[in-house]
């Protein structure tokens, strides 16, 4: 008796073992490729960051200057989102266009949700924010950014994915911060903070989803959403810094993107100011102010957070800078060559590859000796992306 | 309008009239330059195709019925208060109405 429960008992663990397991595949792994936009060819290069190379090219996105692109959680898509509107699905994989869409005359930005199921897209004509699945871009649905100055709908900017199936962009002609729960994607659920500030330009969502922040081009200071206490609304931070100094031109907007938290301090790129701001997290009160050869476009962290690499706007796009976070200082300046677009790390930050749209080469370099160690051969490189992405919130 | 917003707009005339008689063309390898700079920078932000960014478009269309000399001034000085920066230290008057005349015949677009 004791003996036929035994086997019962086996023969159902056995067949618990080996029955559903759909077996794993053997196709290449491509947890250290990256793809780069060649900005004027409307194409793309995927390349392989361990081995250096080049691997294939894709081309027929259309107009990709100032593309962006996120990654399906699997690495496999790059979902791109090009100026003209277009939506391209590419597979990094096999290297080919998947899909491709035009779904608006004017996209700036996208995101992709916790869940990977829904890919969202900004747009700054009709300014809004269109909802694709992510499988087949079949649309699922339109959030019109309309207010009541704007009622043609405000240009959206500062699209990031937030936790918990989220979404959050900011309008920036209205000023306004808006968070969408994407439980139900065909019908939105819309959550508005109102007059946060003057011209949000851009904005960030830290590594841990907790904080948003817009850059403001009308007024001192930034907006922060805290959204472990959404209650308390859209606070100013940094209201009164540069107040009395005279504003400086800016040649390109900055990109919000490259967030950087190290130790007890938040680094952030200044607006008309040449100069990257420390921010201390536990009082939000700045810190110290890191002066600069120029105006920052993007401030990228290491991974490790102990340094951030800064490019510039016009007419000083050929240089980079290095801070040393832990002095907050500028420890080192790199003449990179003509037209520097972007920058990317591998994914633990030994290197850093940057793009150097005017001499159509993709540098990488040592970030601990500042060596060049190679140079790659890329038709007006602009923005590089590697598949890491795919793990982070906000990327 | 204040009466100093006239009589810069009246000296712009001025120049604009001045500069319209006797235009200067770029050197050829300076209009290449400058076509790139259209496309690189104007462009960052009001699209490499001039079909607007976060600034408006600048296509044939949009820019019909506003006079060279608003253009003129708009590119020279800037517009306060809105990401719009001046560019008279990298372009000289010339230069600038050049930029137009390749605006309003869209000659980017071979490029
Ligand atoms: C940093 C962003 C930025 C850059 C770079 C930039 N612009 Fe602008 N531009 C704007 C914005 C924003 C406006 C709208 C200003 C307003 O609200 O009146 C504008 C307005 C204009 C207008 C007036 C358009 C109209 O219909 O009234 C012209 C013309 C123009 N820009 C030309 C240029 C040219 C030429 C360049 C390059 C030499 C350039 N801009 C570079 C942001 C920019």
């Amino acid at each position: 008796m004791r003996c036929l429960s035994l086997i019962c008992l086996l023969i159902i663990s056995l067949s618990a073992h080996s029955a559903k397991l759909p077996g794993c595949s053997g196709r290449e792994a491509i947890g250290d490729r990256g793809v780069i936009v060649e900005r004027a060819s409307g194409s793309v290069v995927i390349v392989n960051s361990t081995s250096q190379e080049l691997l294939c090219r894709v081309e027929g996105l259309g107009d990709l200057s100032h593309a962006s692109m996120v990654f399906s959680r699997d690495e496999q898509y790059a979902y791109i989102f090009g100026r003209d509107g277009g939506l391209s699905k590419v597979d990094v994989l096999n290297g080919r266009l998947e899909n491709r869409i035009i779904q608006a005359g004017n996209a700036i930005g996208g995101a992709i949700s916790q869940d990977g199921q829904i890919i969202a897209v900004s747009n700054y004509e009709p300014g809004g924010v269109r909802l694709f699945t992510a499988d087949t871009l079949t649309a699922l649905a339109t959030i019109e950014a309309k207010t009541d100055a704007f009622p043609e709908g405000a240009k959206v900017v500062g699209l990031t994915d937030a936790p918990e199936n989220q979404i959050i962009f900011s309008l920036y002609n209205a000023g306004e911060i808006w968070q969408a729960s994407l439980d139900n994607p065909k019908k939105p659920e819309i959550k508005k903070y109102l007059n946060i500030g003057s011209l949000p330009y851009d904005a960030l969502i830290a590594p841990d989803g907790r904080y948003y922040m817009a850059g403001l081009f009308g007024e001192d200071g930034i907006a922060k959403l805290d959204l472990w206490y959404p209650e308390k609304g859209v606070e100013k931070i940094l209201g009164d810094y540069g107040k009395g100094d005279k504003k400086l031109p800016v040649y390109k907007m900055p990109h919000l993107e490259g967030w950087t938290f190290a130790g007890d301090l938040v680094f952030l790129p200044a607006i008309g100011h040449h100069e990257v701001l420390a921010i201390k997290t536990t009082n939000w009160e700045l810190s110290s102010r890191i002066p600069l050869l120029g105006q920052p476009v993007f401030t990228m962290a290491r991974p490790d957070a102990r340094q951030i690499w800064v490019n510039f706007a016009f007419p000083n796009n050929k240089w980079l800078q290095v801070i040393d976070t832990k002095s907050a200082s500028v420890i080192k300046k790199l003449e990179a060559g003509p037209g520097v677009m972007h920058m990317e790390f591998t994914p633990r930050g030994e290197h850093i590859w940057v793009s150097v749209r005017d001499e159509n080469k993709v540098k990488i370099y040592d970030t601990r000796t500042f060596e060049l160690l190679k140079v790659l051969n890329v038709e007006s490189p602009s923005g590089i992306f590697f598949t890491a992405r795919a793990h982070k919130i906000g990327l | 309008m204040k009466i100093h917003h006239y009589l810069v707009l009246i000296l712009a005339c001025l120049l604009a009239t001045a500069s319209l008689a006797d235009p200067k063309i770029p050197t050829s390898q300076r209009q290449q330059e400058l076509m790139q700079l259209l496309l690189d920078d104007c462009g960052s932000c009001h699209g490499m195709t001039m079909n607007g960014g976060l600034g408006p478009p600048l296509q044939q269309s949009n820019l019909a019925g506003k006079p060279d000399e608003y253009i003129f001034v708009t590119i020279r000085n800037g517009t306060a208060g809105t990401p719009m920066p001046p560019w008279h230290q990298f372009l000289t008057d010339d230069e600038i109405y050049w930029m137009i005349d390749v605006l309003r015949k869209e000659t980017w677009k071979k490029e």
